[in-house]
Order: C-alpha cells, then sequence, then structure tokens
C-alpha cells in the first residue's frame, strides 16, 4: 500500500476516534457540561460556563463536532480542574515513564518468550517442556495486577531486594548514572511484572512454532547436509519461527498499554497508567478521555511502524 | 453429541478443567448455604490472619469474612463473564455472519469496523466507558462486551467465507432458499466450533477484565467481587497479604480452568488431520 494511503488511513482512524469520545461525553446520563467538567469542575459554577461556551453544548450537534474536532486538531484536549493544568501538558509529562514501562516489558517478554520457547519446542514432549507449559498455562490465567502484589510481596516486603514502589528514592537526592540506576532498579519489578504474561503467551507461541517448522523440507536439508543441531536450530528454524510470534508481538501492543494502567496503579509508577487511575478516582473524565485518545494514536502509530518493519524483515509481503 | 462427550473425556486438562469449573459454579450457586448472611456484614475483628476461630481465610481492614467474600464474589464474576461473552457472540455473530456472507463493499466496510474497535486498547475503551456511565454490572457487561465482540467477528467472518462457497450453500441457493435462511440453518451449524472455542476463551478474558475494572474502583459498588477485594488489599499488603491472596488464587483458578475448557473444546470440535 502506498504511504500515502497508510497515513491517510492513519488519519481516518484518529478521526474515528475522537468522534467516538465526542459521542461518549454525551451517552452518559445528565447534563453534559457537568460530566466534562469532572466530579470537582462541576462544583464551580464559573468552569462550567466556561465549559459550556467553549465546547458550545447550546448549539447543534454537528456544531458542537466540528468544534471538538478544531480543538482536538490544535492539541486542546481539555482542561483538568482538579489537577489545575491542561490535560496536554498532564500526559506529555506523565508519557516519558509509560513509554519506559511499556518498551521494557515488551523487550523482555519477546526475548525471554523466544528462547523459553526454542527450549520447550525442542524438547517438545520432555520433561522440561511440560514444566514451561504449565508454568505459561497457569501465568497465562493470573490477573496481572495480583501477579503485581505478590510479587510486592515477595521481592519487596519478605525479601527486601528491591523496592516496591514508586520511580525513585525520594530520601536520595541522586544525579547522574546513580539516579538512572535508582529508576532501573525501581523499573524490574514493574516490567517484569507487565511482561510475565506476554511471556507466556510468546513461549506457547514460539514453542508451537518451532515445532511446526521443524518438520519442514530445508530442516530435513540441513540435518542431512550434516550440520549439526544447534547450527540447524539457530541459523534455519529459529529465523522462520520468530515470524509468527513477531506478529503476535506487534498485536499486543493495545493490550500491553492497557496493562500498564494497572500495573502503574501497583507500583504507583507515575506514568498515563496512574494518572487514568487518579483522574477515575476523581471522575475527571476530560483526562480520561484525554489519555485515551493519546494512547490509541500511540498504538495505531505502533501498528503502521510493525506493519513496515514486516515489509523490510519479510519479503514475501514486500512483494504482495 | 455422545462422542464429542467421549472424546472430550478423553483429554487429562480439559477434565481437571471442567471438574474445578464445576466446583466454582456449585461454590457460587450454594454461597447462602455456604456462607449465610451478606459478605458485607463485618463479623470479627479487622485484620485477622488465616486459620482463625470462624475465619478461614482471615478478615480484611473492617473485619468482613475474606471467606464469605470470596463465595459471594464468585457468582458476580461468572455472571458478568458469561453475560458479556453472550452479549459480545450476539454482535460478532451478527455482524461477522453479514461481512462474510455478503463479501463485496459491505464486507470490507464492516471489517474495517471492526479493525478499529481492535485497534483501541481494549482496557481503556472498558474503563472510560464504565467511567463516563457510571459503574454498575450493566455498564460492566457493556463494556466488556463492547471490547470483545471483534475477536468474535473475526472469526465468524473466516468462517462464513470459507463455507459459503461450499456445494451444500449452492444446492440450497438453487433450490431458492433466501439468503437468510441458507446463513442460518446451512452455514451456521457448521461454523458454530471456532466460535464456541472463542467465545469460552473470552469467558476467561471477560473475568479478568471484570476483575481489572474492579480492582481499579470501577466495579458494582454493592456487588462483593474478587477484583474489588483485591483493590481494598493493595495499601494493605504489608499488614494483611491474606486478603489479595486468596481473591487472587479464586480468579486464577477460575480463568485457567475456563482454559482448560477452552483448549478441550478445542481438540475435540476442531480436529487437526495430523497431530504431531
Amino acid at each position: 500500500m502506498a504511504l500515502a494511503t497508510q497515513i491517510v488511513k492513519m488519519i481516518c482512524i484518529v478521526l474515528l476516534i475522537a468522534v467516538f469520545n465526542f459521542l461518549l461525553i454525551r451517552a452518559a446520563p445528565g447534563d453534559p457540561a457537568l460530566v466534562i467538567a469532572g466530579q470537582s469542575g462541576a462544583v464551580d459554577a464559573q468552569f462550567v460556563d466556561r465549559i459550556r461556551t467553549e465546547y458550545g453544548l447550546d448549539k447543534p450537534l454537528v456544531v458542537q463536532l466540528g468544534t471538538y474536532l478544531g480543538k482536538i486538531a490544535h492539541l486542546d484536549l481539555g482542561y483538568s480542574y482538579r489537577q489545575q493544568r491542561s490535560v496536554l501538558s498532564l500526559i506529555l509529562e506523565r508519557l516519558p515513564a509509560t513509554l519506559m514501562l511499556a518498551l521494557s516489558a515488551f523487550v523482555l517478554s519477546l526475548s525471554g518468550g523466544v528462547l523459553l520457547g526454542c527450549l520447550a519446542g525442542v524438547r517438545a514432549g520432555r520433561w522440561s517442556d511440560t514444566v514451561i507449559t504449565v508454568i505459561s498455562l497457569v501465568v497465562y490465567a493470573t490477573p496481572v495486577f495480583w501477579l503485581g502484589l505478590m510479587m510486592v510481596l515477595l521481592f519487596a516486603v519478605h525479601l527486601p531486594w528491591l523496592p516496591a514502589f514508586g520511580y525513585r528514592d525520594v530520601s536520595r537526592e541522586l544525579t547522574g548514572w546513580a539516579a538512572a540506576l535508582d529508576v532501573a532498579r525501581h523499573l524490574v519489578l514493574p516490567a517484569v511484572t507487565l511482561g510475565m504474561l506476554y511471556l507466556a503467551v510468546y513461549t506457547r507461541l514460539m514453542r508451537a512454532s518451532i515445532i511446526e517448522v521443524s518438520h519442514q523440507d530445508y530442516v530435513k536439508t540441513a540435518r542431512a547436509k550434516g550440520a549439526g543441531p544447534r547450527r540447524v536450530l539457530w541459523r534455519h528454524m529459529v529465523r522462520n519461527a520468530l515470524l509468527p510470534v513477531v506478529t503476535m508481538a506487534g498485536l499486543q501492543a493495545g493490550t500491553l498499554i492497557g496493562g500498564s494502567v494497572v500495573i502503574e496503579t501497583v507500583f504507583a509508577w507515575p506514568g498515563l497508567g496512574r494518572l487514568t487511575y487518579e483522574a477515575v478516582l476523581a471522575r475527571d473524565y476530560q483526562v480520561l478521555q484525554g489519555v485515551f485518545f493519546v494512547l490509541s494514536v500511540v498504538v495505531v502509530l505502533f501498528n503502521w511502524l510493525t506493519d513496515l518493519l514486516y515489509r523490510v524483515v519479510d519479503p514475501r509481503i514486500r512483494a504482495a | 453429541m455422545q462422542a464429542l462427550i467421549r472424546s472430550y473425556l478423553r483429554h487429562p486438562s480439559g477434565i481437571i478443567g471442567l471438574v474445578i469449573l464445576l466446583v466454582i459454579i456449585a461454590l457460587a450457586a450454594l454461597a447462602p448455604l455456604i456462607c449465610p448472611g451478606s459478605p458485607w456484614d463485618s463479623v470479627g475483628q479487622p485484620f485477622m490472619p488465616p486459620d482463625s476461630p470462624g475465619l478461614l481465610l482471615g478478615s480484611d481492614s473492617l473485619g468482613r469474612d475474606i471467606a464469605s467474600g470470596i463465595v459471594h464474589g464468585a457468582s458476580v464474576s461468572l455472571l458478568i463473564g458469561c453475560v458479556s461473552t453472550l452479549a459480545a457472540v450476539l454482535i460478532g455473530l451478527a455482524i461477522g455472519a453479514t461481512a462474510g456472507y455478503l463479501g463485496g463493499r459491505v464486507g470490507d466496510w464492516l471489517m474495517r469496523f471492526t479493525e478499529l474497535f481492535q485497534v483501541i486498547p481494549a482496557f481503556l475503551l472498558a474503563i472510560l466507558v464504565v467511567a463516563i456511565l457510571t459503574p454498575s454490572i450493566r455498564t460492566l457487561t457493556v463494556a466488556i462486551a463492547l471490547v470483545s465482540w471483534p475477536q468474535l467477528a473475526r472469526i465468524t467472518r473466516a468462517e462464513f467465507m470459507a463455507l459459503r462457497e461450499r456445494e451444500f450453500v449452492q444446492a440450497a441457493r438453487c433450490q431458492g432458499e433466501s439468503g437468510m435462511a441458507i446463513v442460518l440453518r446451512q452455514i451456521m451449524p457448521n461454523a458454530l466450533s471456532p466460535i464456541i472455542v472463542t467465545a469460552s476463551l473470552s469467558v476467561a478474558n471477560a473475568v479478568l477484565m471484570e476483575s481489572a475494572l474492579s480492582f481499579m474502583g470501577l466495579g458494582d459498588p454493592n456487588l462483593m467481587s474478587w477484583g474489588f477485594m483485591i483493590g481494598e488489599a493493595r495499601t494493605m499488603i504489608r499488614v494483611a497479604w491474606w486478603m489479595s491472596a486468596f481473591p487472587g488464587l479464586a480468579i486464577l483458578l477460575t480463568v485457567m480452568a475456563i482454559n482448560l475448557v477452552g483448549e478441550g473444546l478445542n481438540d475435540v470440535l476442531n480436529p487437526r488431520i495430523s497431530r504431531r
């Protein structure tokens, strides 16, 4: 697909998400102005009136939609009464932390999943395979927020190895490498917890993929040529077995972002997830909608990038 | 039918899952007998550890019986899981069948619509919908159904596209059967297998999502659910580990059981030609 078509498609999706946001507020019971103001803002009559005029809530629906889309185009995502800041500034402040968490979890889960899946697939039917498969099954059924709490219990309360929550140690003023290391230490538990679920998914997928690949003709040929098992594995099997796993990984972006919401709540990680939790408690709908919109756009962009990556990695797709 | 049941019973994992699930359903159904009274009642001192007199699994910050909460919460999770999946199946079937059978432009646009929902981060969408429409068992069900239907629509469409070119469909068309009759009487019964499997796995997802939403404080405030109990336990983790451990184990067992049953059904209903 030409680049222009892809960009148009992305813009359409973003537009539709914005329209959905717009309609959802109107679907809520009660006065939309009060809903938009949020729980804290609804107390201040002046603020509510300001919203009414800004969003043109007394005008016909089509005009309202136009105003709303115009605001989005100018990156005006609203104003949080409770936090007394624009929604955009809140989001930009917290976005890096969430991206850090999501990216670490992604890398950990993908690399771990590929390795474990390889191990299980190569030793299919044997003891180590059964163990890995059963553990994957259990982890896959575990609610991620509960897993986080159990990890805190084990690694922060019982064995004081890692910090239980937060982004950095507030009792010390660290700079440079020490600060980076401190953040890394705080990142371990949340990233590992978030990654565990996907580790289980990728392990099972990689295992199935390796088993599938091992029956292919080129593997038999390689073995017949006298290649050792390790060479057969790494040079021939893994590359081809990797494709469905990477495809799945690309599709998981949306759920990874969703998982970070609960993880950030459990570990008090100062990202968009925690912002969402605070906004839920305060019924601050503008922040909620802003976060939803921004994260949806992030996922759309990420999907587009993965699509580009496939075309590079798999020459068969380029020809299509 | 008998052959299917017999085939299912040959899978040890499927049997384990089914047994666990039946136990949980029994607990949920017999809740008023096993733990009479409301799970919201304070029945003892707060923060009593497990194995205290009268409190098998301990008590929480307000002296409520954890065991009672778990037993009564089972029905909430199972109910929301099943009803939301049923709604998702109905929506997914309708959209998927239409897209698969009609194909062409209608099918294309319906699939783009489905893709849109798959791009949006599901959990965030659920949070947004429940928060704005005020949390209740109804809005939870709607929100979870809203994020679960795309998967079912895709499966349905794939099946319908594959089946509509088959001979028995063409024969029915020759006999003058209307499109709707063909869809309902010819294609649907044959397409059901993968849909049933996907639906059962969706129930597991629905249970997890409901518990996550309740954990965030977006559950029905009148219903004691497992996610809510873990949410309450979050700040007490150092003082009372049992408040979060047991409800979490309950969720884990339930979801695992549903997954095992789903996989058992998959092996039975979608037999692979060559077994490796």
